[in-house]
């Protein structure tokens, strides 16, 4: 092979070799870069104080049946009511074809005297009324939401007025038979 | 108007509008920068991304940071234990303070070596200042901010300091407060000017830059570049170089962030502001020291000496001014200095007088450390006369009478020569 | 340029030393070091030692110190299960949040309810001017960050608790001090509060003065700087990843202006 041949081979060579490092080199470079930027954002996830308060213990023994209490969970009011028999059967009567957003009673409860919600009305935000006697509980015997006429049944499902879904249930386990834990 | 003929039709569309990408292209890319620059000249671009940092740390720590005297102190410990990745962004921001200061001064001090300030570059020169003053004024309401005990009486101390100013003192003082001591105003607008001074050091960096960028930098030898021999595209020679210099840096900064984030810092500063109690030692932070060494070097009878004279002016006020003074008098440096020749490298007087110039610097830190009496005052009161002895008399006297070596005849030259 | 390098490392020794020199004056004698398992880069928390600290914290010295930094919850990265945890927050009495009716108090004395994860260790008095009532004038200060407050750092902290002595002849002791030679000004108004096994210690350690003296220290290290471990071990990884890069920088520099030469 003549000298140019060899100085041509080997000048090809050095670029692969100085390609391959700049690759490599820039490749390194951005994942570096990656890591660097992701404290930046999970910095704005929830802290380990927002998320000490994102489940609550609840005692419910002290709420007597016909009683409801607003509890919270979340920065966002709970509705806890212990339901009457009165009130268990009315919510399981309901038929399935009434409800603007079908739902059985059972599928809205873990057990039937208890009934755990969200106390926002699915329509534009305000809080229900029907916790407190002497409240309006609406047509149906639950809730009504008096900023815009909204009434919830025993179960807490919209029957009449403009709220879309029915007030959300928030995932709670029981803890025993009186404590539940919510989130 | 867009000198390249740029090919991809979108950079094309932007460009013709607003053109940014020939703006990189000219002032990062093609721009002519010496052949034989130093590691010396890395000092400005870390600098510029260590002010990246503390804007980015900093912004991320306001949102978790409460301004209020009853609260600050605990907001900053949630930071630390409850944020997620709290205790890193405070460190970081904490350290990169540091950080940022020991590469200005490293960056002021090659200026003053290489003569880095001489014409044509005045401008940029007293503009650095102006960059460095307002990182100082950044870094004093900075540190008041997580209200510990330095927090808080360095505060006193260093605001109390504007009572000498005549006849309106006392009223500029509770002005500066918004009260009759360091207390809640005084935290919260600390605040609002710590969020806000960076952002005009931000806007003083892009004037310091344009001036660099219209005579272009200064090298080793302090010849003037000459033609395209003495110059080299700043991309890829010099990206390389600063990236790497970077790496270098961040292993330096990152070291400290990690593994001993408490160095530079005052433990004193973990107790929660007292305004009862006072600290056996107020010291200000590292990057302070020599300011203070020189605010308390002046003698009570200052003027006075023969205990008969009237007293012109009280310590306490020379000692402001004379701080003061210690900064403003580099902005007029290329004055000061009449030499012909820009580099110490080729000025050997000049260089003798520049490393005890900046032992004396050292020893003023050193002496900001300790307690204002007996030996140590001695020392700091020498080296604070010797400070503006060099720069008003020395430096004046030397330059304009000193045999230099020669210079080479240009940068190619003395990149080929050696 | 190594006439540079040796100046500005000469001088930036001299600082450092004369930044940690502030202690002129009155300063307290020099804390021997000792060696903890949280020191070096590769510290860690010894989670036995550091539950042993927590009872040592409990039983004598949350007696009148505070460490309203750390909440129950936090209990469980120094060893102890979920269920350990909320039985410690559950033994606390805290003060109540006011009920339905707004009552914060009742026949004179503040309501209390059983402590939560969420609520922060209870502090032995309810504001300064009580703990000080409580303690002759003298104001017991927060420990959370003490280990980090002093200079000596832990050292400095076990020196003290484990370093009481007598008073040697002619130093005069003010009413009420006790004699400590680590304390600035060798005088303090807390007296010796380690005794020889004043805790029985829950996992069988022998509960001697320097055993427990060790064991809160390690406590408070933790306390002060919970993130110790996470933040060592990212450290480690950072700095390799930094080396390999800036090595490889290096070469890409090398390399790109190897052609000028």
């Amino acid at each position: 092979m003549s000298d140019a041949a060899t100085t041509h081979q080997g000048h090809a060579d050095d670029e692969t070799k100085r390609d391959f490092l700049l690759v490599s080199t820039v490749t390194v470079s951005a994942v570096g870069a990656a890591l660097a930027a992701w404290p930046f954002i999970d910095t704005m996830n929830p802290s380990k104080d927002v998320l000490a308060l994102a489940s609550t213990e609840l005692n419910l023994s002290a709420i007597e049946e016909g009683q409801a209490i607003t509890a919270v969970w979340r920065g966002k009011p709970i509705y806890i009511r212990h339901r009457t028999a009165a009130e268990i059967d009315a919510a399981k009567d309901v038929k399935l074809a009434d409800l603007k957003d079908p739902e059985t009673d059972a599928d809205r409860v873990q057990k039937a005297p208890w009934l755990v919600m969200i106390g926002i009305c699915t329509h534009l935000g305000c809080l229900p009324q029907g916790q407190r006697s002497g409240e309006p509980k609406g047509e149906f015997n639950g809730w009504f939401c008096p900023c815009h006429g909204s009434h919830y049944d025993t179960s807490g499902r919209i029957r009449k007025g403009p709220a879309p879904k029915n007030l959300a249930v928030p995932p709670y386990t029981f803890l025993s038979d009186t404590t539940i834990r919510i989130g | 108007m867009s000198d390249a003929a740029w090919k991809n039709p979108v950079v094309k569309w932007i460009d013709y509008r607003l053109p940014i990408f020939t703006m990189m292209k000219h002032s990062a890319i093609d721009y002519p920068t010496p052949r034989n620059l130093n590691y010396w000249w890395n000092f400005g671009s870390l600098a510029g991304i260590v002010l990246v940092i503390m804007i980015a740390t900093g912004i991320f720590l306001a949102m978790n940071y409460t301004p209020h005297v009853n609260l600050a102190f605990d907001s900053v410990e949630r930071i630390m234990r409850d944020v997620n990745y709290g205790w890193l962004l405070r460190y970081a921001h904490m350290n990169g303070a540091s950080m940022f200061f020991i590469l200005v001064y490293i960056h002021i001090f090659r200026g003053m070596y290489y003569g880095s300030y001489k014409a044509p570059r005045e401008l940029l020169w007293i503009i650095g200042v102006m960059i460095l003053l307002a990182m100082m004024a950044t870094a004093f309401v900075g540190y008041v901010l997580p209200w510990g005990q330095m927090s808080f009486w360095g505060a006193t101390v260093i605001t109390n300091l504007f009572s000498v100013v005549p006849f309106f003192g006392d009223a500029i003082v509770q002005w500066l407060w918004g009260g009759f001591s360091v207390d809640n105003p005084t935290l919260n607008r600390f605040f609002s000017l710590h969020y806000l001074l960076p952002f005009v050091i931000f806007g003083l960096v892009f004037l310091h830059l344009w001036a660099l960028h219209t005579h272009k930098s200064n090298n080793p030898t302090g010849v003037d570049i000459q033609g395209d021999k003495d110059t080299i595209p700043f991309h890829p020679y010099y990206t390389i170089k600063d990236l790497f210099g970077l790496g270098v840096f961040f292993i330096f900064y990152l070291g400290f962030t990690f593994f001993a984030p408490n160095f530079f810092g005052e433990p004193e500063n973990y107790i929660q502001a007292d305004p009862l109690v006072t600290p056996a030692a107020i010291v200000p932070e590292w990057y302070f020291l020599p300011f203070y060494a020189i605010l308390r070097a002046v003698p009570d009878n200052f003027v006075d000496v023969y205990g008969w004279l009237p007293v012109l002016i009280e310590a306490k006020t020379a000692g402001v001014i004379l701080m003061f003074a210690s900064i403003i008098l580099l902005c007029f440096l290329p004055w000061l200095d009449g030499s012909k020749v820009r580099s110490a490298k080729y000025r050997p007087t000049t260089m003798f007088l520049f490393w005890i110039f900046l032992a004396d610097c050292f020893v003023l830190g050193y002496v900001g450390a300790q307690p204002a009496e007996g030996t140590m005052l001695t020392v700091g009161r020498i080296a604070t006369f010797w400070y503006f002895f060099h720069l008003l008399i020395l430096v004046p006297w030397v330059s304009r009478r000193e045999t230099t070596k020669p210079v080479p005849e240009s940068i190619s030259a003395s990149v080929t020569g050696s | 340029m190594k006439k540079t390098l040796i100046t500005a490392l000469a001088a930036a020794l001299l600082v450092s030393f004369g930044v940690s020199n502030v202690m002129a004056a009155g300063a307290g004698k020099e804390p021997p070091k000792r060696t903890w398992t949280t020191q070096g880069p590769f510290g860690k928390f010894d989670r036995a030692q550091l539950k042993r600290g927590w009872q040592v914290y409990s039983e004598v010295c949350a007696a009148c110190h505070s460490i309203n930094q750390i909440y129950y919850r936090n209990l469980v990265e120094i060893g102890f299960s979920d269920a350990e945890m909320k039985e410690i927050a559950a033994a606390a009495e805290i003060p109540a949040e006011p009920n339905e009716d707004g009552e914060t108090h009742k026949d004179g004395e503040r309501i209390m309810r059983p402590g939560k994860p969420f609520d922060k260790v209870k502090t032995p008095f309810p504001n300064d001017n009580a703990a000080r009532a409580a303690n002759g004038g003298a104001l017991p200060p927060d420990l959370t960050l003490m280990v980090k407050a002093r200079h000596g750092g832990a050292d400095y902290v076990h020196a003290l608790l484990a370093g009481y002595s007598n008073a040697p002849s002619g130093v005069e002791m003010q009413d009420g001090m006790s004699y400590n030679e680590y304390f600035p000004g060798a005088q303090l108004a807390m007296a010796a509060p380690l005794a020889e096994d004043g805790v029985e210690y829950a996992d069988g350690t022998k509960a001697t003065v320097s055993q427990m003296a060790e064991d809160v220290t390690a406590f408070l290290i933790w306390t002060a700087e919970p993130e110790l471990e996470d933040r060592k071990r990212m450290g480690i990884k950072v700095l390799l990843f930094l080396i390999v890069l800036t090595g490889m920088l290096y070469a890409v520099k090398r390399k790109i202006w190897a052609d000028l030469h």
